[in-house]
């Protein structure tokens, strides 16, 4: 056994021998070290929708400030930053995909980083009607992916339960005129009425942000898909649902190639369901998928064409004094991502976020409580289903911090450095920009403090499922229900 | 909907004020709660909602498999745990073709669950889970592997002899009048085909029936016949 000593700071050591560490004087009080203080920026919500033509017919739609109006339509249901950070895209329930863009920083105001503004906006998947089954296929977008940036257009993957979109989305600043074959409103002259050849010319115009979709890869799901991941070869990319996991190839949409496939050949064997899977940040053969019974794969691709046997299990033991009839449920993993070294990949089960080494399977190396709170009340959680919501878990793009959602519009943070955690609060109460968040805490039991919260007060309804942190500064994007939060630390 | 049972209704009245505050109730804080197991009043009523929430799943168009399989295994857990009763013979299991929760899960097939979810609308009004399930035994005709471990339960094998329930004598006329031309159809059938739909709210609570066995039995016969299906008929039927 060996330790690692390094000064963290003047007042303080830290420890670590293995995937241990401690800090030495510990590390107390709200003030000391890096602390990151965070501030509301800004609010997006689908209020009053003003819909205004383009001059092309696209359709752009402003958002007001101030929720009002909330229709099942605009309920959130992915968030994702672009590998720049100036591009968020949200995806909802009823299709739609908008994209916010950064503005440039204003070297002016320079307290604060540039805001986010509607960008595109565009239907990304409509209702389908399976006729085979009888089934109506939703339109709710599960998950968004960009490719990283080749040229000047932006690229990203959209999903439904079964369809698989590559959408380009592409500026126009300028546009040829001096046509003299056409008339004003776009009627084709006479020709014998010309008698000049004039080459048109690009002149600025106001910009135009066009979305449109290239790639359609369809028909290769027979259950619904929970994930897509592009792989770092950003060649091919993965999609998977709950029984299967298809390979692609970003060109090609009329084929597929099925690597994981857990269907058993007796359905009334079936105990387990795919719940996420993600390709390796680095590696372009290996992959990652989690399971409904809180188990984690890695495969390799190189091993065989069908990656049904792993290359490694991640399972943690169970806990047996925590052991109930719940015990599966909230072990069932519902999210996971490698972190951007590649070294760690975290997990999210219901009541934590489990880090783990990739170097080791047997169990974890950080495990975070979310809301053990909630331990003592599954029942209940179990009767109004929310045992069974499925909540996100991001890094920071230094991969010290972790961030994932919980009830009551409540999100949380664990420094994986400091050790220590903070739960915030997404809501238009301090809508003010540059209002620094003020902790909240849950009350479990046991006399309350004053603005602490009791279990019993907190409300359900409220989840923050999908949470996006900016690649490279601290900025975050928290979506409750049907509005999307930006929040930024303060920038002195 | 009426219900006769007192019992039934204080259970539900003691769920509903539970809330969240008092989930755990049997647990004595000062001992831990690994060494205290919920009384069987609580795994019944658990065992209750979890087959009310699967019946929910079924009657989807599409069930969200991960759910369906989270209730089940839970399902599976509840009975496990649930005490078996020493007075009953066991219930013979049903004939050797799987399960129609278990065809449900394999086809996904939307009229085959609309039609099973009817027909458990129908009939299955589950209630009174103070006769505790009986164990599987893996009686089937010969010929089918009998392992050392009860069948795999799919999702109806735990509804049926679990259940304990006796029909009344009034709905035996009900099967006879059933006729199961309908399930001979081809599975693409939409729901909408003279099928009597159930209502498509949240799980209800539902009345009590009480199913003898040889009823249950002829049931699941009724049940699992519809997976005895090769080609459809001809049209015309």
């Amino acid at each position: 056994m060996y330790f690692v000593l390094r000064r963290k700071s003047a007042l303080q050591v830290k420890i670590q021998w293995g995937p241990m560490c401690i800090y030495f004087p510990p590390t107390v009080g709200a003030g000391g070290g890096n602390d990151i203080q965070w501030c509301f920026s800004q609010v997006k919500g689908a209020v009053d929708d003003d819909v205004a033509e383009g001059a092309s017919g696209i359709r752009f739609l402003t958002w007001k400030w101030g929720a009002v109006h909330t229709s099942e339509a605009d309920i959130i249901s992915t968030v994702e930053f672009n590998h720049s950070g100036e591009l968020l895209a949200t995806g909802d329930k009823g299709g739609r995909v908008v994209i916010f863009q950064q503005e440039q920083e204003n070297k002016i105001q320079s307290h604060s980083r540039g805001e986010y503004n509607v960008y595109s906006t565009f239907q990304s998947h409509e209702p389908e009607f399976d006729y085979l089954k009888s089934l109506e296929i939703e339109e709710k977008i599960n998950k968004i992916r960009w490719l990283p940036q080749k040229n000047a257009a932006q690229f990203l993957l959209s999903t439904n339960d079964k369809t698989i979109k590559l959408w380009k989305i592409s500026e126009r600043d300028k546009r040829p005129e001096g046509y003299n074959l056409k008339e004003e409103d776009g009627r084709y002259r006479d020709p014998t009425t010309v008698t000049t050849l004039r080459v048109p010319v690009f002149r600025p115009m106001d910009l135009m942000v066009e979305a449109s979709p290239r790639r359609i890869f369809a028909n290769a799901h027979t259950y619904h898909i929970n994930s897509i991941s592009i792989n770092s070869d950003y060649e091919t990319y993965l999609s998977a649902d709950d029984l299967r996991i298809n390979l692609w190839h970003l060109e090609i949409t009329d084929r597929s190639f099925n690597i994981v496939d857990i269907k058993p050949a007796n359905m009334e064997e079936l105990t387990e369901v795919i719940t996420a899977a993600e390709f390796h940040p680095n590696s372009c053969n290996t992959f990652v998928y989690s399971s409904s019974k809180g188990t984690i794969r890695l495969c390799d691709m190189r091993a065989s064409a069908l990656c049904d046997r792993h290359s490694k299990l991640f399972e943690e033991p169970e806990d047996p004094s925590n052991r109930s009839f719940f015990s599966e449920i909230i072990s069932s993993i519902s999210d996971v991502k490698f972190s951007h070294s590649g070294r760690y990949m975290m997990t999210r089960d219901y009541l934590s976020v489990k880090i783990w080494d990739l170097n080791m399977e047997n169990r974890p190396v950080e495990t975070y409580q979310v809301h053990e709170y909630l331990r003592s009340k599954l029942c209940s959680l179990y009767e109004n289903d929310c045992i069974f919501d499925k909540f996100e878990c991001c890094w920071n793009g230094s991969d010290s911090v972790v961030m994932t959602g919980s009830y009551n519009n409540f999100f949380r943070m664990f420094d994986r450095n400091t050790k220590r955690d903070i739960t915030l609060e997404a809501s238009r109460e301090n809508n003010k920009p540059r209002t620094v968040l003020k902790p909240r805490k849950v009350c479990a039991s046991g006399k309350r403090k004053k603005d602490e919260i009791s279990v019993d007060s907190l409300d359900f309804n409220k989840k923050i499922l999908h949470t996006a942190w900016h690649p490279k500064e601290n900025i975050i994007a928290v979506a409750t229900t049907n509005n999307l939060y930006i929040f930024q630390d303060k920038v002195n | 909907m009426m219900l006769s049972k007192g019992l039934k209704r204080k259970r539900e009245e003691e769920r509903e004020t539970e809330t969240l505050a008092g989930d755990a109730w049997w647990l004595d804080p000062s001992l831990p709660a690994a060494a205290q197991a919920p009384p069987a009043t609580a795994s019944s009523s658990l065992f209750d909602l979890s087959v009310l929430k699967l019946h929910h799943s079924l009657r989807q168009g599409e069930p969200d498999l991960r759910h369906l399989v989270l209730v089940v295994n839970t399902l599976r857990r509840i009975q496990a745990s649930m005490a078996p009763a020493p007075t009953l013979p066991p219930v013979p299991s049903p004939p050797a073709a799987p399960c129609v929760a278990d065809s449900l899960l394999a086809s996904s097939d939307a009229a085959l669950s609309a039609s099973m979810a009817s027909l458990l609308e129908d009939l299955s009004h589950i209630e009174g889970l103070s006769q505790a399930p009986q164990p599987l035994v893996d009686e089937g005709p010969p010929g089918r592997p009998v392992g050392g471990s009860p069948p795999s339960l799919g999702a109806l094998d735990l509804l049926g002899p679990a259940t304990g329930c006796l029909l009344d004598d009034e709905l035996e006329g009900l099967f006879e009048d059933i006729d199961t031309s309908m399930y001979d159809s081809e599975l693409w059938a939409p729901a909408s085909e003279g099928l009597k739909p159930g209502p498509e709210d949240g799980p209800g609570k539902e009345e009590a029936l009480e199913l003898d066995e040889a009823e249950l039995d002829y049931l699941l016969d009724v049940l699992v016949g519809t997976q005895a299906l090769e080609r459809p008929p001809g049209p015309g039927r």
